[in-house]
């Protein structure tokens, strides 16, 4: 049985989000299980299937690193910056 | 027009109970909640269908008494349905057939001269399409998967295929719903059945049982020695605390 990763996506124009994954042998059968355990709540209507080998990951001993020197950078947030009016959901 | 009813609620029944049962040892987790979905869909038609009989029958029984109160002689279900589980080949097979007989019966079903089962057609079809979609990829795999997956798939052909022929049985009663555009055309569907099922198997190198006998006799209430001790335990609970609710 191969590990798959499961992508919803919860309406049309939105992206596709990781929700989790599921156990199955064959691409079709991971799909179909990602709809019975992910979507039966109307949680979406639309499904990406990713083999979960195919997933290339960060190393957690690559932490202080990659992630930390951004913590003293504040001025990366676009807080600074007063916005126009008319410009919402930023 | 109450028989014609009660044998799709009771196949619907049925046919729920016994998929329940694999909840909780289903062969791994997301094939045991895929499964109890499935169970759910189908216990859900026959809540609906069980709700139309009980008018239909108009006896002032309630949709739950004609579930949990009625005697076996008084299941109209096809002997199919209430076949043990088996093991998963043998689940998976009578899924199928009942898959495709599902599909193409709730399509006829969805154009009714009574409105009541067109309604509940019309909404089921979405159902059981997703059903056999599943159903179907099992039997392929497991038709092309191992020896092992072979043969037992072939031995649940042999033992299920003679439960078919009782979908599309005819008695004075259905011709006249036919007729009158309320009950489905047993000899289209049956058509339909064969041409379906016949085209997977022969896709397979899976094998039709050519002797053999015809199942007969659960829509006249002549069931297996099986739906009993099913009911036993579907209706122990109404049975021993009558109108017990939770």
């Amino acid at each position: 049985m191969k590990l798959y990763e499961v992508f919803i996506r919860a309406k049309s124009g939105l992206s596709h989000k990781h929700v989790g994954s599921v156990h199955a042998s064959d691409e079709q059968m991971a799909m179909q299980n990602a709809r019975d355990l992910y979507t039966r709540r109307e949680e979406g209507e639309g499904i990406w299937i990713v083999d979960s080998r195919q997933i290339v990951s960060s190393n957690p001993d690559d932490k202080a690193a990659y992630f930390e020197p951004a913590e003293d950078k504040i001025y990366r947030h676009p807080s600074f910056y007063p916005f126009d009016k008319e410009v919402k959901n930023i | 027009m109450y028989n014609y009813i009660q044998n799709l609620a009771d196949n619907t029944l049925v046919l729920g109970q016994r998929l329940s049962e694999w909840c909780g040892v289903g062969p791994f987790l997301e094939e045991d909640l895929a499964l109890t979905n499935t169970a759910l869909d189908i216990i859900g038609q026959s809540k609906m269908l069980l709700e139309l009989a009980a008018e239909v029958k108009g006896s002032g029984e309630t949709a739950d008494e004609l579930a949990f109160m009625r005697d076996q002689h008084d299941f109209k279900n096809i002997i199919l349905v209430e076949q043990p589980n088996g093991d998963y080949s043998q689940t998976m097979l009578r899924q199928y057939f009942m898959d495709v007989y599902h599909c193409h019966l709730y399509q006829a079903l969805s154009n009714s001269a009574n409105q009541q089962l067109a309604d509940i057609a019309a909404k089921s079809v979405k159902e059981v399409i997703y059903h056999l979609e599943r159903s179907e990829l099992w039997i392929k795999r497991m038709a092309h998967g191992t020896e092992e997956s072979f043969n037992k798939i072939q031995a649940s052909l042999d033992k299920l295929w003679h439960f078919h022929h009782e979908m599309f049985e005819e008695s004075d009663e259905l011709k006249v719903l036919v007729k009158n555009g309320i009950a489905a055309d047993p000899n289209e569907l049956k058509q339909k059945w064969s041409t379906d099922v016949n085209s997977l198997i022969n896709s397979t190198s899976l094998i039709i049982p050519q002797k053999g006998w015809k199942a007969t006799g659960g829509r006249i209430g002549h069931h297996s020695e099986y739906l009993g001790l099913m009911l036993c335990e579907m209706q122990f609970l109404q049975r021993a605390y009558p109108n017990c609710e939770w």
